[in-house]
């Protein structure tokens, strides 16, 4: 009960903070660590803001104890960019208008580049038609079947899935053009 | 959320004595639904027992079956390559569930262990039997679309939300445990109970005992298996019915053997033995698969909200087997 210190890589540097154990690593990022770029929408699962990458991994923060990924490399959307510069889909849904408001972006962020490892790594998803394939066949439908998880209240999906298609995975349904008239 | 401890355990007879004897301690897994059941105070334990370092392995045995480590994650599951081919029932299931990140976290055994979604369990200010025995059940005259039609009780009408139990009941699975009195088995099916009129006791565990692993015998048929779910948005929500078939056809168009279980229509994975029964040695024709439905879905009762899942379980259970047959329903 009460306190435990923790030890974390986020985003390539090490930390150690001492958090209540109840904290979520949502709440641990936010409160402790400062790292408000990663959103609490609905605190239970439901709307993907929190996503995080974990070793690589996309997954809910708001549902994660903190105390059980001590050790672990989190990656927040802080941690996306390099050198000062923004990841490619982050520039990449700022042509695409793939926000309006903005809350659910590092959440919809962490989570496409998560998908494009799972893609990677020949991960199926409930729309994939052959299980057996040695890779998986990314079109539009797939797409967002992978990021079912991300909701968007401004209903911004096509941008979204427009700057994903254009960046981490090259699809025949990337239509640019349309966006870009 | 109340106070609790944490231990993190190396092993099942490690977690099982960190657990021993707390008659408030809780197995941790993802902690996808315990951490948000935490949250809303419905589950309070005093102590955590982390078993995502237990044995996660996904090892086909010399059977032609496959033994699955409890601690194993969704996603490792329904990407194993043996699953793919031998099972994609079971790989189309716990695709079909939850979210990416959410399937990511989740583990085998606590997929297994879910709680039901049913918003008056949720709710702390709102009556049910299940979080408080005794004190009625506000579902039953409540919002009720997404609630049981088979094997209800009038104590509880919930519904058991794992799309991939569904599946493992369709083939079979064995369920192995471990705990205070030492390993045993159980089937599946078996696991999970009617609610009758003590919903809140869910299954057959005893005190302290832990999910180990989940073992999926041979079922040559299985690789003409597939899972589908019925829900109200596209993707990410729970089945309102979903079917876990798989057939066995001869050549001359005889239904030789089959497995079908029903999901998000009782408080357990449904296991659709009467429509088995039915069609075993029928024409595989979209006659005897309504045939086959209507057996199983006789006894089916529905309340304000949904008893249109009786008509649409018997649709599903067409569809699935008919897309089997080759039928593009």
């Amino acid at each position: 009960m009460g306190n435990a210190l923790m030890n974390f890589t986020i985003n390539g540097q090490s930390v150690e903070v001492e958090a209540d154990i109840r904290s979520s690593l949502l709440d641990l990022l936010r409160n402790s660590l400062g790292f408000t770029g990663t959103k609490k929408g609905c605190d239970q699962g439901a709307c993907g803001a929190c996503t995080v990458l974990v070793d690589g991994e996309r997954i809910n923060s708001c549902l994660a104890l903190a105390v059980q990924y001590q050790g672990r490399s989190i990656t927040t959307v802080e941690g996306l960019g390099i050198d000062g510069a923004l990841h490619p889909l982050q520039q990449a849904f700022v042509e695409h208008d793939g926000f309006q408001c903005g809350y659910c972006t590092p959440g919809q962020l962490c989570s496409a580049v998560g998908m494009a490892g799972e893609i990677e790594r020949n991960i199926p998803s409930v729309v994939t038609a052959d299980l057996a394939a040695d890779s998986v066949a990314i079109d539009e439908r797939e797409l967002r079947e992978r990021m079912s998880g991300n909701l968007c209240r401004c209903g911004a999906y096509n941008g979204i899935i427009e700057a994903i298609s254009e960046t981490l995975v090259k699809t025949p349904a990337s239509s640019q053009e349309r966006v870009r008239a | 959320m109340n106070p609790f401890t944490y231990e993190r355990a190396s092993d099942a007879p490690a977690a099982i004595g960190l657990a021993k004897g707390n008659a408030v301690a809780r197995y941790l897994g993802g902690g996808t639904n315990l951490v948000d059941l935490m949250r809303e105070t419905v589950e309070r334990p005093e102590m955590l027992v982390d078993v995502t370092g237990l044995p996660d392995g996904i090892e086909p045995r010399a059977d032609g079956g496959l033994l699955i480590g409890a601690a194993a994650t969704n996603t490792a599951l329904a990407a194993d390559s043996h699953v793919r081919t031998h099972y994609p029932l079971l790989a189309r299931a716990i695709l079909a569930g939850a979210s990416a990140q959410i399937r990511n976290m989740a583990t085998v055994g606590g997929n297994i262990l879910q709680r039901t979604r049913c918003r008056y369990f949720y709710d702390t200010a709102a009556a049910c039997n299940k979080r408080q025995p005794g004190t009625g059940c506000d579902a039953r005259d409540g919002f009720n679309r997404y609630h049981a039609i088979l094997g209800a009780s009038p104590a509880c009408i919930a519904t058991h939300p794992s799309d991939m139990c569904v599946a493992l009941a369709a083939l079979d699975a064995t369920v192995h445990l471990d705990g205070p009195d030492g390993p045993r088995s159980i089937a599946l099916a078996d696991l999970h109970r009617l609610p009758g009129d003590r919903p809140d006791i869910e299954t057959e565990l005893k005190p302290g005992e832990l999910i180990t692993a989940v073992e999926i015998p041979p079922l040559p048929f299985a690789r003409r298996s597939t899972y589908r779910k019925v829900r109200d948005r596209a993707s990410y929500a729970f089945a309102l019915v979903s079917v876990a078939a798989a057939l066995d056809l001869d050549n001359d168009g005889t239904v030789r053997d089959l497995r079908l279980a029903l999901g998000g229509v009782a408080h357990k994975p449904w296991r659709a033995s009467a429509a088995e029964a039915a069609l075993k040695g029928r024409p595989a024709t979209p006659e005897s698969f309504r045939a086959a439905a209507e057996a199983e879905l006789a006894a089916a009762t529905g309340l304000r909200d949904n008893a249109f899942k009786i008509e649409l379980a018997k649709r599903t259970i067409v569809a699935v087997l008919g897309n089997l047959t080759g039928d593009d329903a």
